[in-house]
């Protein structure tokens, strides 16, 4: 249980290890987001953190592999959104990331998907096997 | 000056003088699937003509990606180790957000309209 959510109440979606198929669960979440009308500037944050949480676990965590598989549970509710998205890898140390808005990384081209993560979402938490990440987004919250 | 349109996958590719004007052709172009072929096209522009001075307009894009700001900078590195020139302009209200949160408005030169970017192409 995470952001006082029971496992139970979420929604699933599992797919393949990629990411046109990983489309599907954003899809899904999109179309509920504007269900409960969530605001352009909500519904930007959670897409914008939600594909770079799907391209960490296809890329780095599931490593390109085919035969493994992305899964992406949520609740969206009208105050708040809580998403997990995990993968089948050996997971990462999010702190080992370097800040990509140092000045001495700042061209680097890689590195910025958790960092916008924190960004654009209320709440990021890592698994302490770092296969996980949950993300809770309240809409009450102003966007940047 | 009659702008002549190259048939392209994901870029719509125009000419103002010597500037190259490149909008995408898609609105949701730049997430994650795309990225690549939209690198590749793009580094394909970037050799065909050295010193390029290119623009790339944003008016038509509504969403962004990590890996599409990576593909963004290793374009200006490619292009300034050819001596060229990359501006970016019409970046909306969120999009240009992300460049703020990212700190890569320092790293790139971004300006509100075509128009004034081309401006400056041609005092440059």
């Amino acid at each position: 249980m995470h952001f006082g959510v029971d496992q139970g109440d979420l929604a699933e979606v599992i797919v393949p290890n990629d990411l046109r198929s990983a489309k599907r669960a954003e899809d899904r979440i999109m179309a509920e987001l504007a269900r409960y009308g969530y605001d352009s500037d909500t519904s930007f944050a959670i897409k914008l953190s939600l594909e770079e949480a799907i391209t960490n676990a296809v890329k780095h965590g599931n490593k390109n592999d085919p035969a493994k598989r992305i899964v992406v549970r949520f609740q969206i509710t009208v105050q708040r959104t809580v998403i997990m998205v995990a993968d089948d890898g050996t997971g990462f140390s999010p702190e080992k990331v370097p800040d990509p808005t140092a000045d001495k990384n700042l061209e680097r081209p890689n590195g910025r998907g958790i960092m916008l993560m924190h960004a654009y979402m209320t709440k990021v938490w890592f698994s302490e096997t770092g296969n996980e990440v949950w993300m809770l987004k309240d809409r009450r919250e102003a966007t940047p | 000056m009659s702008p002549m349109e190259q048939p392209s996958s994901h870029l719509k590719i125009k000419r103002s003088n010597a500037v190259s004007l490149v909008e995408f052709a898609d609105r949701k172009i730049l997430e994650e699937l795309s990225i690549q072929e939209i690198g590749d096209e793009l580094d394909r522009l970037v050799e065909s003509e050295p010193g390029i001075q290119l623009l790339l307009n944003f008016h038509n894009v509504d969403h962004l990606s990590s890996a599409a700001l990576g593909m963004l900078i290793s374009l200006n590195k490619k292009i300034k180790e050819r001596s060229g020139k990359l501006k970016l302009s019409d970046i909306n209200r969120q999009i240009f957000e992300v460049f703020k949160i990212t700190r890569l408005n320092r790293v790139f030169e971004i300006h509100d309209t075509a128009d004034e970017a081309l401006a400056g192409f041609e005092r440059s």
